[in-house]
């Protein structure tokens, strides 16, 4: 019976025993759930287990493949990284969140079937949204509750799209479906919404840099990527895909570049490394789905640390926006290291992690003839160097020395940013290694001399022109400010919108009360006038309220008779 | 950014103003090896654009000037103060 259970049920049954522990129990706890549901899964075989009868529906709660294995993997690395970076705080509703949070992730990658994939979308909406509101502060309430709308409405959109395709088909099974019908269109944007496709984006931005520096860690590494795993499960070689996702890569570097909170700036280059990811799903050749899902296993773990490094600093400095920020790698030198693999495997480096997996997504559009999006894609890679892989070191911890001194970071947060780099360092530098995990059998060399060569020159010109814009004064400097983008259509313009129509509406209602009292009052008072003390029927009463009650029966019968 | 005394009494290599000179003119030379060495390097790439010489470092160049240039153009249109959203 425990064979038959999914790994991410062991931690979301465990969240439920965090609360009653204390300190060091609890922290061994926490760091025991995710060893044990991975234990759970390496002895898990290929197939299909975890039947529950509904009503007259089968649902799969445990599908096991090459490809939900390895998003169980990295979700479950991704859970104890999260585990060890946040062993020092206190606060129970974090750990709780985050471990219904990861283990809905897992459970979704582990489903079978949609109605199993739309609970826990949903669960994953309801419990990451705790790790925003632990903020505990107005802007992240307000971030929180945009967000969960947003992902609710995902789940309603899946939830439909579920249904249609059901009625249709008479399957619930969560295989390859194409855009072929009402059904799977909605589903296709529900996967959209949380995949960040371009306009429905902003959740992402808006929502990751509010939440705690922990609880962002987390956030990074599950939403998405679960998106990109249900992408790459229903949609695989589906070709507006492509363009769709060279949008991605491409758009948010140029609000990465003037973006001054830096983890707001990690939030657009995830959107823009989500791009990559789902343009290889798009081009849906074997080599393409395994760079797109190499590609998010990559992302995780490097993104991820980028996301821990900022923690730190946000954690230690109190902020962690570029214009108060410089100087840090006096106090945090090690923070320092560890940010720079992660800018390196992120910018795709040789020998990290970015550079064997991001490849295999740029050989495929190559391979397959897509001129426009394979130079979209290279733009991207040298955009995304520029603002992830330069600007994030450099305004945290060099440029102008902001005068700030801190401590390093807590020991508990190092040990995960260094687990993280060696893995970032290792699948680069072994990637043989890392490859049987793929869905499908690599034959994909990145070691070539011109490949080297081609992206280092790529990589070394683009920091020359950062150098160069950097000394001439011309780079834009770090500024407080706002960046307006599409959330200014709902955070304002719909804000407007609904306030204005509420006026009108309050003005209406108020003119068709006053209308309305007026006429009533006139009633009222031509009623006194004949029928009042002085009035001409109250003269002969009997006969006067016969006449007028007789008036009224008459105007109802009147009225009914029309009914 | 002369090299002042941290308060704990340590000197940083790159507070002096000279060593960051050297950093970036070393990283100057690098950048034209890396451009000249193109000439030895044979292609394999299916598209025409990949044999021009030097070709992805002139790209990464271009492309990071255009970016920052047009990124700050952006900031005309789409800055707003830090509170916009709060008020």
């Amino acid at each position: 019976m425990i064979a038959e259970l999914s790994p991410g049920l062991i931690l979301i049954v465990g969240a439920l025993l965090v609360p009653l522990l204390r300190g060091t129990v609890r922290g061994v706890f926490l760091l025991a759930l995710p060893v044990v549901a991975f234990v759970h899964l390496l002895t898990l075989p290929f197939g299909e287990f975890g039947q529950i009868k509904l009503l007259d529906l089968t649902l799969i709660t445990l599908r096991v493949d090459k490809l939900s294995l390895l998003f169980g993997y990295i979700f479950l690395i991704a859970a104890f990284l999260a585990a060890i970076y946040a062993l020092h705080v206190r606060d129970t509703m974090q750990h709780v969140a985050g471990l219904i949070y990861a283990g809905s992730a897992i459970c979704a990658a582990f489903a079978g079937d949609l109605v199993t994939l739309f609970i826990f979308w949903e669960g994953i909406a309801i419990a990451s949204v705790f790790l925003i509101w632990a903020s505990r502060n107005e802007r992240a309430y307000r971030a929180g509750m945009r967000y969960i709308v947003i992902h609710i409405g995902s789940g309603v959109l899946l939830l439909a799209g579920l249904l249609l395709h059901y009625h249709a088909t008479g399957s619930l099974a969560f295989d390859q479906l194409g855009l072929v019908s009402p059904g799977t269109a909605l589903i296709f944007l529900a996967f959209g919404v949380k995949c960040a496709f371009p306009f429905l984006h902003n959740w992402l931005q808006d929502a990751y840099p509010e939440a705690t520096v922990t609880g962002t860690v987390l956030l990074s590494s599950f939403t998405t990527k679960v998106a990109v795993y249900a992408l790459a499960r229903g949609f695989a070689g589906t070709e507006i895909l492509v363009p769709i996702g060279a949008a991605m890569t491409a758009f948010p570097i140029f609000y990465a570049v003037i973006e001054n909170d830096l983890r707001r700036v990690l939030a657009y280059s995830l959107n823009n490394q989500l791009g990559f990811m789902v343009c290889g799903i798009g081009i849906g050749t074997e080599l393409a789905l395994n760079g797109a899902v190499a590609h998010a296993f990559a992302d995780i773990l490097f993104k991820g640390l980028l996301f821990m490094s900022m923690g730190a600093v946000l954690f230690r400095a109190g902020t962690v926006k570029g214009s108060e920020l410089g100087g840090l790698y006096k106090s945090m030198p090690w923070t320092a290291g560890f940010c720079i693999v992660g800018a390196a495997s992120i910018s795709a480096f040789p020998l990290f992690s970015g550079f064997v997996t991001k490849s295999m997504v740029i050989a495929a559009a190559m391979e397959k003839g897509y001129f426009w999006t394979w130079l979209v894609l290279l733009f991207a890679s040298a955009g995304v160097f520029h603002h992830a892989g330069i600007k994030i070191p450099y305004f945290a911890f060099f440029a102008h020395d902001s005068g700030k001194r801190c401590e390093e970071a807590p020991w508990n947060m190092l040990i995960a940013m260094a687990i993280a780099a060696v893995f970032c360092v290792g699948i680069g530098s072994f990637p043989s290694l890392f490859y049987p995990l793929l869905p499908f059998k690599v034959d994909f060399f990145p070691y070539s001399l011109d490949h080297v060569v081609g992206q280092v020159q790529l990589l070394f010109l683009s920091a020359l022109a950062f150098t160069l814009l950097m000394r001439t004064g011309i780079y834009p400097p770090e500024l407080r400010s706002t960046n307006l983008d599409f959330d200014w259509f709902y955070r304002r313009l719909g804000r407007a919108l609904a306030e204005g129509v509420g006026r009108a509406a309050d003005a209406a209602w108020g003119g068709l009360m006053h209308e309305t009292s007026r006429a009533v009052c006139a009633l009222v008072s031509s009623v006194q006038r004949y029928h009042g003390p002085d009035g001409i029927l109250a003269r002969t009463w009997p006969t006067g309220s016969m006449a007028f009650w007789t008036t009224i029966m008459l105007a109802a019968y009147l009225v009914l008779s029309y009914l | 950014m002369s090299s002042e005394r941290e308060p704990s009494g340590k000197t940083y290599w790159l507070d002096d103003h000279r060593n960051v000179d050297r950093l970036v003119h070393g990283f100057y030379v690098v950048c034209a090896i890396l451009i000249v060495i193109d000439i030895f390097v044979p292609k394999h790439g299916p598209f025409t654009v990949e044999h021009v010489f030097g070709f992805y470092g002139i790209f990464g160049f271009v492309a990071c000037v255009a970016l920052v240039l047009i990124a700050k153009q952006l900031r005309r249109v789409l800055m707003r103060p830090e509170d916009y959203y709060d008020r």
